[in-house]
């Protein structure tokens, strides 16, 4: 219970830092692009749109820094986060929304099957530890090193345009629209594996790499022995026993490592022309489109804390000792 | 002359959650220069406590302790006059030394400190104080984990010494050595003892040592001294039970072979259904 | 830790990168932006060991200055990272109560806040910022791991006999965190370092793919970023494999630096093989052991 009250607080604070880190940003820069583009649109604009805007990019010189921040809450609160200045000064809210599921699938899902593959790999690499398996350490060393959007660019090359077996780019065909349909899923999954398939190649090497060291300390322990001794079979030893204890740390360095595989994959969304929220972010950049941009950082960090939470909760689900904490 | 005294020493830790631990229930002890007393108990008695408050690495939370007389000073100039004169060897000589450093960093860095002698001649000095420990000053140039066990506590023990301390706390200075080399390190001490005059709180589970090489002995049990008196006396004539079950608890080769009732198994630990009081100390035991 | 095979492997090829960063004058062919209108695009040759860009820019060329760019940011990063790492770690694990735990606060949600997003928006504000801002956003999403590794450590370090020791001889606490404990922290802190560097190497490039970095500060990331705006998939291969294979090279060997450093710290990584074979003897001999003893013990029975 209090390490639950504990995970708890860490999540409030992080979040409030981070949307506190958003409302100094572009105070601390240059919010004057905004301005100039403010006094460019003033008739296009509505005027709660353009308060909105001022709030958000600390335009209101007029008012204290404490209001500001004031203000600066109850937009949010709202949900209300500013216009787009690229896309026809729509929502920032809505803009990202559209981008926001296609992310969520193909990064969540490319994570996680990453995850799961990487430490099993890397459970059955530590378990035969001097063995063939241990080629895999430097071609493993060697892939993680990759950055993601080589990758990208290379699969792209190799398997969209040389063999024809993937589409290069976006998220389904340039016809379809979208429905519930089974034509437009089949374009999806078509589309999305190319991508996926980058994101799990390149980030697996750090998994099996953890999850071997975490293996081989743990075999040494002594219950491992004890396990052994006690005649049971191979399979239990080593996923019963030393697996299980080896992924509690393979599972708190997959919660920190999120923050660091979503940044690597919103780039990689650039290179596949995936509409999620790392083209839309790289686009609002280009365009110097700043409410976007603000918005998206927001989403993003907000998204992680979610995983993070996921992770968190994972981890307790395994750890006999925050399980009787909370009994 | 130096004398340092207790009085009247509290400790409770805040346990989490709700409540305390007391782990000193008003402790009264002295040390004078030229004699040792023997502070004896299980793991768990509060004996570290002691040893943590008198070298003031912790606070104590109500009572005194004087030296010669006056309450000590918590900080500053003063609090480094005063440890200069009362140092502490600690229980294991694995932990105790910095992996890092020499053997002549860990002596030096008191004499340097303590302006114990002048600069030019510290490296001679630190010969001297291996020599004083019987080592062979050749090892200042060594890291701990070139040296033994044994020669890790000497080289400890010349480092208490290096400030000249009138007295010296010794923490179970040899429970984490091999038992043959124990009796070595502790016939050095108590030579060492006799030789500068120290004051010794010698800090030991163990009955027997204790009887050998201290003038008095002091029992401490759940944070409160049950007994005290001259090193004889209390051994071979326990007022208090829990003394009587520890010297009973502690395996004595007389007593096995002297035609005297064989150590029974379930001696090996003081009972709590025979004497009343519980054996077992928790340290985490809570009282609010 | 340098008669490790993986550190000396690591070593090796981040000794190359360092001679060909700082001899690129002399190793390379061309200068960078050399350009040479009759042999746009071309493939590897001799005179173009790595072929030709759309302008007929050496790629070799670019690849050897480019490392300097790269080196000078990973390293510049890599050094502020460790050095507020290192302040804010130790002092984390060492300083009691809210303090303490405030710091640690801190770096927790630097390790959360997603880097890359945060490196493109402070980068794009900036029309022509310099190497040593770039590396110093580099830096500030960068240090939070090393401070977390080292708080841990310290923490662990602090309660340690040695340091008791330290304090009872009356060292000043200055003393106790840059002599006693630092020293025994250098393990550490060199492996968050390497780790950062890599960290920053990684992000420079995804940044001047990106295009929020100038062109004028030449690396590998440019030239990938050149490449892909000027259509070099798939078919010019030369043009955008090197610069990529670069960096996971550079990744690759600080990596091996790195678990060099782990198995000097945690000697069970080392030799594993040879204590794996051993260990595996063991656990037959005991098990025949157990076996043995459960059938006398039946038999008396």
């Amino acid at each position: 219970m209090r390490l639950l009250l504990q995970r708890a607080a860490f999540y409030l604070f992080t979040a409030w830092a981070a949307i506190t880190i958003n409302f100094f940003l572009p105070r601390m820069l240059k919010g004057d692009p905004v301005s100039a583009y403010l006094q460019k649109h003033q008739g296009e604009i509505s005027p709660e749109a353009a308060a909105a805007l001022r709030t958000l990019f600390g335009l209101d010189t007029n008012k204290s820094l404490a209001e500001q921040y004031f203000d600066y809450w109850g937009l949010l609160f709202s949900g209300d986060l500013g216009r787009s200045f690229s896309h026809g000064l729509a929502p920032v809210a809505d803009v990202i929304a559209t981008a926001l599921p296609w992310t969520v699938g193909l990064v969540g899902i490319a994570t996680v099957l990453s995850f799961l593959i990487g430490t099993t790999l890397g459970t059955l690499v530590g378990w035969f530890r001097g063995g063939a398996g241990d080629v895999v350490v430097p071609v493993a060393t060697f892939f993680s090193a990759v950055p993601y959007f080589w990758m990208g660019l290379i699969a792209i090359a190799v398997f969209a345009t040389g063999l024809g077996w993937f589409p290069a780019s976006h998220a389904y065909g340039k016809g379809t629209t979208p429905a519930f349909s089974a034509e437009f899923i089949g374009e999806v999954i078509a589309h999305g594996t190319l991508p996926a398939l980058t994101v799990v190649l390149a980030s697996l090497g750090g998994w099996v790499l953890g999850m071997r060291n975490m293996m081989i300390t743990v075999l040494d322990e002594d219950y491992v022995t004890v396990a052994q001794a006690k005649g049971l079979s191979r399979r239990r030893v080593v996923f019963a026993y030393a697996a299980r204890n080896a992924v509690l740390p393979q599972l708190s360095s997959f919660a920190l490592a999120l923050g660091f595989i979503v940044g690597g994959t919103l780039v990689m969304e650039l290179v596949f022309s995936y509409p999620g929220v790392g083209k839309l972010l790289l686009d609002a950049t280009t365009a110097k489109d700043y409410p976007l941009m603000q918005g998206l950082f927001l989403v993003i960090t907000l998204t992680v804390l979610v995983a993070n939470l996921l992770a968190d909760v994972a981890y307790a689900a395994l750890d006999p000792r925050t399980r009787q904490g909370e009994a | 002359m130096t004398t340092l005294e207790l009085r009247g020493l509290t400790k409770r830790y805040r346990v989490r959650g709700s409540g305390h631990m007391l782990a000193l229930d008003d402790v009264d002890l002295s040390i004078t220069s030229g004699r040792t007393v023997a502070l004896v108990g299980q793991s768990g008695s509060g004996k570290s406590t002691i040893a943590k408050i008198i070298t003031q690495l912790e606070r104590e939370s109500s009572g005194q302790v004087l030296l010669d007389g006056t309450p000590i000073p918590r900080r500053g100039a003063g609090l480094r006059k005063y440890r200069q004169q009362v140092r502490m060897v600690f229980q294991d000589p694995f932990a105790s030394l910095n992996p890092y450093h020499t053997v002549r960093h860990h002596i030096a860095r008191p004499l340097l400190l303590d302006h114990v002698v002048p600069r030019d001649d510290v490296e001679a000095e630190v010969g001297r104080l291996l020599e004083k420990v019987r080592l062979d000053p050749d090892l200042a140039a060594r890291r701990p984990h070139e040296l033994s066990g044994g020669q890790r506590q000497r080289v400890a023990i010349a480092r208490a010494l290096a400030s000249r301390p009138a007295l010296l706390v010794a923490d179970e200075p040899v429970s984490m050595l091999d038992v043959s080399i124990r009796l070595g390190v502790l016939n050095l001490l108590a030579d060492l003892q006799e030789a500068d005059g120290l004051g010794v709180l010698y800090i030991t589970h163990d009955l027997a040592t204790a009887r050998h090489f201290s003038d008095e002995i002091v029992v401490l049990h759940r944070g409160v001294v049950v007994e005290r008196g001259p090193a004889d006396d209390v051994i071979l004539d326990p007022q208090h039970e829990y003394t009587r079950a520890l010297r009973d608890a502690s395996p004595d080769p007389e007593r096995h072979f002297g035609g005297g009732a064989p150590v029974s198994t379930s001696g090996v630990r003081p009972t709590p259904e025979t004497n009343g009081v519980p054996s077992t100390p928790e340290k985490k035991e809570r009282r609010s | 830790m340098f008669t490790n095979t993986k550190s000396i492997t690591g070593f090796a090829i981040l000794g190359l990168f360092v001679l060909l960063a700082a001899l690129a004058d002399v190793i390379a062919p061309f200068g960078p932006l050399e350009k040479d209108y009759t042999a746009l695009k071309q493939p590897p040759s001799a005179a173009h060991w790595l072929g030709t860009t759309h302008l007929g820019e050496d790629v070799f060329s670019q690849i050897a200055y480019g490392t300097r760019g790269v080196l000078l940011v990973g390293l510049t990063a890599g050094v502020l990272a460790t050095l507020v790492a290192v302040i804010i770690g130790v002092s984390a694990g060492f300083l009691p109560g809210w303090r303490g735990e405030s710091l640690s606060a801190l770096s927790n949600v630097f390790l959360v806040l997603p880097a890359i997003p945060l490196m493109i928006i402070v980068a794009s504000q900036y029309e022509d910022p310099s190497l040593l801002l770039i590396s110093a956003v580099l830096a500030i999403t960068g240090w939070a791991w090393g401070a977390r590794v080292l708080r841990a450590q310290t923490m662990s370090l602090r309660n340690r006999d040695f340091v008791q020791a330290a304090r009872a001889n009356g060292e000043p606490l200055w003393r106790i965190i840059t002599v006693e404990m630092l020293p025994n922290l250098t393990a550490v802190i060199a492996s968050s370092f390497v780790g950062t560097v890599t960290a920053a190497v990684l992000g420079l490039t995804t940044l001047a793919f990106v295009g929020v970095i100038p062109i004028t500060n030449l690396n590998w990331g440019t030239i990938l970023y050149w490449a892909q705006a000027n259509g070099a998939f798939p078919d010019f291969w030369w043009w955008y494999v090197p610069a990529g294979l670069a960096i996971a090279l550079l990744g690759a060997a600080l990596s091996l630096i790195s678990f060099g450093i782990d198995e000097y710290v945690n000697p069970r990584l080392r030799s594993a093989g040879v204590r794996a074979r051993t260990k595996k003897r063991v656990a037959r001999k005991r098990r025949a052991e157990l076996l043995a003893a459960k059938r006398t013990k039946g038999s008396t029975e």
